[in-house]
């Protein structure tokens, strides 16, 4: 599975016109303590930096951008009653959604993980 | 008098620091062409002559006397408790407890006003409170259509006639459609607005008991709202809800209503205090203040605002509202006097009403020319007919004393000649007595 | 310390009930009672009193302590104003008089006073109209809003965008929304300013108003704000005030006359009426002459004799409020406009301004000032020095809380880092704002020397730090009924 990272801090790993997708470690600790994520519902169309759904800190709330053109094929409900999955584990067991690609030319312009880390030094 | 109390010595100080060479100096800012010149009003008075104009003004408030008011705003006993303890300057002068460690006392209120909100109303939360019972179910209705995503809100003709207004002012936006479905005489329409109830639907909206004073039970209503997949969003009167089945008994997703009579004054239509509960699927939809319970590191029980991401000082134009207060102090009126009357008291209260009624109804409804226009159960307040226009009876009345009720010709047709009447614990059967014998006269002559 | 409903005891009752003086009649039918009565607390009416006593001991209020939460003017609120509400003619009067036939005599003195009071707020702020019905300052906002959108439509205008700068009360963006408008949001400048360029690229003909707070949140007086005014008007737009900070320029400056053609006022800011942990205020909305006919809610009007009465205007927007809003709250802020007078008025946003400035200047070497120029009403400082010690503005509050002071409000405005936002008011003497200066220097002295220990304040509140996150995570927001 490849994986790639938008500017706003989204992840996807994509496997054909499949794809998981949340965000990154960099995003989560920006936001910190996650409180409560709004899921998306599944079936939910999604377009490529559109609002798929936002999640809440105690003095924030977050929107989090489609990294691709899709549609939301499961929604991570381990989500609903542990928030705090996010923040231990957010590129891994705190996923957000799994997709149906429309596209798979939508990755062309996203970072590489190499890529992101660069992306994340200029931010320093 | 401006309640200044600097100095000349210490204004000359504070300007040094500053660096400035007058008061004046400071606005500059302000470009010689905005300045206005003295404020057009009268120069300011003491206490003494103030208090003076303003009892002038009280004393031309002059209500008949015996008041058989309702309509949605009730006149029930306050004990004093509530007056003293709301007043104590640490509740009224503080402002809304964002740092708690200098708020408990203000977020416990919140947090045992909240429970007591559920527990009227059987619903799994409650907000802090907002303006009013009828902002309160416009936010209700915000709620519903947030979740929902749907623009269609059909509501019953029973609901109060103000509060509808304030609806309509709320939802005038043209992607919303407001379906109003008339009542039938003083009950609801039952078959046509559940044939109103569509996929389009976002809220069932009913009040209980109506504005008729008409008592009922909505549990088919619910459901069939629910079948739609629209909320069912009601409205209450709290007293009522001490012996009435509760929103959630009947399925209600959200209830909201009007807190005055829980001990705050009529006070010519506020300040007084709107309630909103909800099921625990639309709890993150509440819009304001809510406060949860916490624990400091010792394991110390406090309590804090929270589900703030929310609110408008966060997600400014996606808040839930734009509210950003509550109405704090009322909300601690409610609860003192709930906590003063108690359990067993408020359902005493709740019966006393009804049987005040119940007796007035008996006792009119035995006048030849009287119609009593309710034909389902009511529950402190009832409609009667007479044969001349409620206008002329009820200034009939107030010139023997008595505000009769309301006038509905004014909200309503079909009833020109029709009086909505009221009861609480607070009319002395005397007074009803009294009321029965002036209308019977009254009648009497003028046929 | 423990709630009503812990210390509620099987059985026990408060305050006695009205005799029944009539029989008991047959209950209602099943179907329409609830199965178990309400679970309300039973407690004596002394337990009730201390319960609530003890609790009213934990809050810092304006009363005792100094309270300087910028943007919500914590002034001192007279106590007359109670008085005057709790006078019997008013607070017993049931609002639906106004629609009954005995009615025109038994409601002509609220009436009148609610008249005057309205003549006064256009006399303060040189607006023409006012309806008195928003029962809030974000109601106020709506109203307005609702009443722009009114205007355009009433001239076959399709006008979808509200213009608001980034130092906007979050109330702006969020009334606009709830107006079903579009929301385009314009940076400040270095002078804290909203940036003149942006604004004029996004005027244009789809523009139906900017809002503009007077002055604005950082307490800068926007010198520009005609221009904001005649750019809005050229375009066809309205220009909105946010009156919420109207105690800075009281008989200094009129929204009205710098060209704003709808604003509204808090009378609990402004106009002394207690917040009351957090409420009823009051949020009046006045327009220009040419928007009279939106506002909304009846109109009180005075007649040839001297009279009072109600109408309906021909094209308002409805209602907003059951009656005439919170009355109650409006008859204090009367009160307290007669106590003051003009003179009283000007002098209190005299004395508001310099006690702002004086903490400026007091402190404008121990925490980073972001603008540095005349500050209004209030004054802005960033935590940012403190930052660098890893101390937040939230420390900084909490340290206050042990010195007996309220804190500032903190992380607004949202464009200022760890934002201390300290207003004064005028109501206070320089020996108290003094004590709070030492305070203040204290706190920045204890955060360099030792950060950690700095971060364990307050330590003498009934109760420490409490988890946000786990009460977020984890709701608990009613007592569980056994």
């Amino acid at each position: 599975m490849d994986i790639y990272y938008t500017k706003d801090h989204e992840w996807v790993k994509v496997e054909g016109r499949r794809g998981i997708m949340g965000i990154s470690a960099y995003a989560v600790k920006q936001l910190g303590d996650i409180t409560y994520v709004e899921l998306p519902e599944v079936g939910k169309e999604i377009t490529k930096s559109g609002v798929v759904c936002t999640v809440e800190s105690v003095k924030a709330a977050s929107d989090i951008y489609a990294p691709v053109t899709g549609k939301v094929t499961e929604a991570n409900s381990v989500l609903e009653s542990a928030p705090e999955k996010l923040n231990e584990s957010p590129e891994d067991e705190g996923w957000i959604a799994k997709l149906e690609i429309s596209s798979p030319d939508d990755v062309n312009d996203l970072m590489t993980p190499d890529k992101y880390k660069e992306f994340l030094k200029s931010l320093e | 008098m401006s309640y200044c109390p600097h100095t000349d010595k210490e204004i000359e100080k504070m300007l040094r620091v500053i660096g400035a060479d007058s008061v004046d100096e400071l606005f500059s800012d302000i470009a010689p062409a905005l300045r206005s010149g003295e404020l057009k009003l009268e120069k300011g008075k003491s206490e003494f002559e103030v208090m003076g104009a303003l009892e002038k003004l009280s004393s031309n408030c002059r209500p008949a006397g015996i008041s058989f008011m309702g309509g949605g705003f009730y006149d029930h006993f306050i004990p004093s408790a509530v007056n003293a303890l709301s007043q104590l300057p640490e509740f009224l002068t503080a402002y809304t407890p964002y740092q708690s460690e200098c708020s408990q006392g203000t977020l416990q209120i919140i947090y045992e006003y909240q429970t007591a909100v559920c527990r009227l109303t059987g619903l799994d939360g409650a907000n802090a409170s907002v303006y009013d019972g009828g902002t309160a179910l416009a936010e209700a209705i915000m709620m519903a259509v947030r979740k929902t995503g749907r623009k269609k809100i059909v509501i019953d003709g029973g609901v109060n006639p103000l509060y509808k207004d304030i609806i309509k002012t709320y939802f005038s936006g043209a992607e919303f459609s407001l379906i109003e479905i008339a009542s039938e005489g003083c009950c609801m329409a039952r078959k046509k607005f559940k044939e109103a109830l569509d996929g389009g639907t976002a809220a069932a909206v009913i009040q209980n008991p109506n504005f008729f004073g008409t008592v009922d039970d909505y549990s088919d209503v619910t459901a069939s709202a629910h079948s739609a997949g629209a909320a069912a969003v009601g409205s209450f009167y709290p007293v009522a809800l001490a012996i009435l089945k509760t929103a959630a008994e009947m399925g209600f997703d959200i209830a909201s209503g009007s807190g005055q009579s829980l001990g705050i004054p009529l006070s010519f239509g506020g300040p007084y205090l709107g309630f909103l509960a909800a099921s625990t699927l639309y709890l993150r939809n509440l819009p304001g203040r809510i406060t949860g319970a916490a624990f400091d590191s010792a394991g110390r029980r406090g309590f804090v605002l929270t589900l703030q991401a929310r609110e408008q000082h966060i997600r400014r134009e996606r808040a839930s509202s734009n509210i950003c207060s509550n109405q704090n102090l009322c909300a601690l009126r409610a609860l003192i006097y709930l906590s003063l009357v108690g359990k067993a008291g408020f359902r005493e209260i709740a019966a006393l009403s009804r049987d005040k009624s119940e007796y007035a109804k008996e006792l009119i409804g035995k006048i030849p020319s009287v119609k009593i226009k309710n034909t389902a159960a009511t529950f402190n307040e009832f409609v009667f007919e007479t044969d001349f226009p409620a206008e002329m009876l009820l200034g009939a009345m107030a010139e023997s004393g008595i505000d009769a009720g309301i006038d509905l010709s004014v909200f309503y047709e079909g009833f020109e000649k029709s009086v909505l009447i009221s009861f609480t614990e607070k009319n002395k059967k005397e007074d009803i007595d009294f009321f029965a014998r002036t209308l019977a006269k009254f009648l009497s002559e003028k046929q | 310390m423990k709630l009503i409903y812990e210390k509620s005891v099987e059985g026990r009752k408060g305050v006695k009930i009205p005799e029944r003086d009539v029989k008991h009649y047959p209950a209602l039918p099943d179907n329409l009672l609830r199965k178990f009565p309400a679970g309300l607390p039973e407690v004596s009416e002394l337990d009730t009193v201390r319960h609530f006593s003890k609790l009213s001991k934990e809050n810092y209020s304006v009363d005792s302590n100094f309270y300087p939460l910028g943007s919500c003017t914590m002034k001192y609120n007279p106590k007359a104003l109670e008085e005057a509400a709790a006078l019997g003619g008013f607070r017993n009067l049931h609002p639906f008089l106004c629609y009954s036939p005995s009615g025109k005599h038994s409601i002509s003195g609220a009436l009148e006073l609610l008249y005057n009071l309205e003549k006064a707020l256009t006399a303060v702020t040189g607006m023409d109209e006012v309806s008195l019905q928003p029962m809030a300052g974000a109601h106020g906002e709506f109203a307005g809003m609702k009443i722009a959108a009114a205007f355009h439509a009433s001239r076959g205008e399709e006008r979808k965008i509200v213009i608001v700068p980034d130092t906007s009360h979050g109330t702006n963006p969020a009334s606009s929304a709830m107006s079903g408008f579009d929301v385009i949001t314009i940076a400040s400048d270095k002078n804290g300013e909203m940036d003149m360029d942006e604004y004029k690229k996004n005027l244009n003909g789809s523009v139906a108003a900017v809002m503009m707070t007077c002055p604005n949140t950082l307490g800068i007086f926007n010198r520009n704000i005609r221009e904001v005014c005649e750019l809005a008007h050229k375009a066809g737009a309205l220009a909105y005030c946010d009156g919420a900070n109207m105690n800075a320029i009281m008989g200094k400056m009129r929204p009205g006359d710098a060209g704003f053609d709808i604003m509204h006022l808090n009378m609990h800011k402004t106009f002394a009426t207690p917040h009351g942990g957090g409420g009823p205020g009051a949020g009046p909305v006045c327009v220009k002459k040419n928007l009279a006919d939106f506002l909304p809610g009846p109109a009180i009007i005075k007649g040839a004799d001297g009279g009072f009465s109600i109408i309906k205007r021909p094209r308002s927007i409805g209602r907003l409020a059951p009656f005439f809003g919170n009355f109650g709250v409006l008859v204090k802020a009367y009160a307290y406009i007669l106590l003051m007078g003009g003179d009283g008025l000007a002098d209190a946003s005299e004395k508001a301004v310099l006690n702002a400035n004086y903490i400026k200047a007091a402190l404008e070497k121990f925490y980073e000032l972001p603008y540095k120029r005349r500050c209004m009403h209030e004054c802005v400082f960033s935590a940012s020095k403190q930052m660098e010690q890893g101390v937040h503005a939230l420390d900084i509050a909490k340290f206050l809380i042990d010195r007996g002071f309220h804190p500032p409000t903190i992380y607004f405005p949202l464009i200022v880092k760890e934002a201390l936002m300290i207003e004064p008011t005028e109501t206070e003497s320089l020996y108290t704002i003094d004590e709070f200066i030492e305070a203040m220097k204290d706190a920045a002295q204890e955060a360099a020397e030792d950060p950690e220990l700095f971060k364990r304040h307050p330590l003498s509140s009934c109760i420490g730090r409490l988890d946000e996150t786990s009460a977020a995570r984890k709701l608990n927001i009613k007592y569980p009924e056994k």
